[in-house]
């Protein structure tokens, strides 16, 4: 089961991320536009080369989002859909498209996920109920809307700390092993020009000192709302011959779903990013052992925590000591979210697990700048969606 | 913005068990077909599928399985109740639900704590089911 490993990200694109965007709004459509040129020329490929796209949301529209975007894009495609993972979009659409690929469907897909504001509507719309607390719904007939939103379980702070006290109750929980995750990826983050958080390290105190948001999370815990943008542009062996830069090979995937809401998760701690990494791995044929960067999806600190455990970089329980143990900075042993990750970046909606492949693309293909590793042939990266509901794993490979 | 509290609309499906924390019980469903508890409410069984479900009355009798407490509002509807101690709570029968603690101090909270039912009338025939320390 599984890729042949004959499809490959090929260009990458990420807009700078901002917590105060000053630059000129434009819809969805626009962006999708600015993406996609970004993407295709440092790939070195035009639009006349692209015959498949994966969207997600597009604003100016309900429903029938691909056709929208083709449409302006002005591209027909043989292969298009609209992926509907939150934070684990961006690595759900980069394995689609190897599929579609491999199946011989299409050879170059664009992936974009766009994150800048859109213009403010000369005639304002009432907020669509389905949206009034953003991914948690009111909708009636929706459970979440039923039995979670009225107790005030809404958003996605609160569902997360539940998490992590879950964990505090059924392991050791140490706070300064948090903190020092998020020291570190800061430390990654302040080399990163295109970080909301560039030339701006934190220190281990001054996380602990961040204020209780929902115990035991802090708020330098927690990802900060940004401004932003990625896209990636995946293609066959046969054009990736032909482009710019050292492909960054899709060697192996997974993807797994359980809930919406934790509440009525199996089990808090084993997180769906297990299964979706073991799946990984086994297609990649490699181990967790072999990476040479771990960029992982970092909305919160007990994401990280949970995945450097479920995907096998550690056993289960051992996470606090293992990040205490291991220098995860760019220069250290385990270089993990060498971009910054999300806590360094920010997050820019959607666009925030795209920063996640495209730092991992960026290494392999050598162009980190002084972020570069000295080696990196195979990187490991995840995508968490909603409360820890939908968790994807991909494996990127250099030849 | 409308700052209303989010209330329940019970459907045709969960209306027995709203009908219940108004009348002072829990009820939840169960299984015929495969023995399972199900919750929330459904038309078919979470665990088989199966169709051939029943409503129970049930003690209510739950244990803590874990909890935050917000210390901002996880919505402005809810500023009011900050500090939000949110729970997730398992009851006897083996089925989690979402809930907010009452009665209890924050040092006293305690992951396994005995919980037992309370029927938290908010609005004019809405129940919502809160949980105390038993
Ligand atoms: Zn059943």
């Amino acid at each position: 089961m599984g890729l042949r490993g004959d499809a490959a990200v090929v260009g990458i694109a990420e807009l700078k991320h901002e917590r105060k965007y000053t630059g000129p709004r434009k819809f969805t459509i626009e962006q999708w536009a600015d993406l996609a040129h970004m993407a295709l020329a440092d790939a070195g490929l035009t639009i006349a080369d692209v015959n498949g796209l994966i969207c997600s949301d597009v604003r100016e529209t309900g429903m029938f989002a691909p056709a929208t975007v083709v449409e302006y894009l002005g591209r027909p495609v043989n292969f298009a859909e609209r992926i509907d993972l939150g934070g684990a979009s961006a690595i759900g659409m980069i394995w689609r498209a190897a599929a579609a690929i491999e199946l011989g469907a299409c050879d170059v897909v664009l992936c974009a996920l766009p994150s800048l504001p859109i213009p403010s509507n000369p005639h304002p719309r009432t907020v669509d109920p389905r949206r009034y607390f953003g991914a948690s719904s009111i909708e009636w007939g929706s459970p979440q809307a039923e039995f979670d939103v009225p107790y005030g379980n809404l958003a996605q702070n609160c569902g997360y700390a539940m998490i992590a006290q879950r964990y505090a109750a059924e392991h050791e929980y140490d706070s300064r092993a948090m903190a020092k995750l998020v020291a570190q990826q800061r430390v990654n983050g302040a080399r990163n020009p295109n970080a909301a958080f560039f030339g701006q390290p934190v220190t281990e105190a001054e996380v602990l000192a961040s204020k209780l948001i929902a115990d035991p999370l802090r708020m330098l815990e927690i990802v900060m709302p940004v401004a932003g943008g990625g896209a990636v542009v995946v293609a066959s062996r046969e054009v990736a011959k032909r482009c710019r830069h050292r492909p960054a090979w899709v060697a192996g995937f997974g993807e797994h779903l359980t809930i919406k809401t934790p509440t009525y998760a199996a089990d808090l701690l084993e997180t769906p990013v297990g299964p979706a990494s073991k799946q990984a791995f086994a297609m990649a044929r490699v181990r967790p052992s072999d990476v040479d960067v771990a960029e992982i999806y970092d909305c919160y600190t007990i994401t990280v925590l949970l995945t450097i455990e479920d995907a096998g970089f550690c056993g289960k329980g051992e996470g606090m000591r293992f990040i205490r143990e291991h220098d995860l900075t760019i220069d250290g042993d385990f270089p993990l979210n060498t971009h910054g990750g999300q806590l360094g970046m920010g997050q820019a909606g959607l666009a925030g697990g795209m920063t996640q492949a495209v730092e991992a693309v960026r290494q392999i293909m050598g162009r980190a700048g002084d972020r570069q590793l000295e080696r990196c042939d195979l990187a490991y990266v995840s995508g968490t969606g909603g409360v820890m509901s939908e968790q994807s794993a991909l494996i990127l490979q250099g030849e | 913005m409308d700052l209303s509290k989010p209330l329940p609309t019970p459907t045709p499906t969960s209306a027995p068990f709203w009908d219940g924390l108004n009348d002072g019980v829990v009820r939840l469903q169960r299984c015929n077909a495969c023995g399972g508890w199900i919750f929330y409410p459904r038309s078919r069984c979470s665990h088989c599928l199966s169709d051939d479900i029943e409503w129970h009355e049930v003690s209510g009798a739950a244990t803590l399985h874990t909890f935050t407490i917000a210390r901002q509002p996880t919505a402005p509807q809810f500023a009011d109740e900050v500090p939000q101690i949110l729970a997730v709570v398992e009851l006897e029968e083996g089925v989690r639900m979402t809930s907010t603690l009452v009665r209890v101090t924050e040092k006293a909270i305690e992951i396994g704590m005995q919980l037992e039912p309370y029927f938290d009338r908010v609005a004019d025939g809405v129940t919502l089911l809160r949980f105390a320390p038993r």
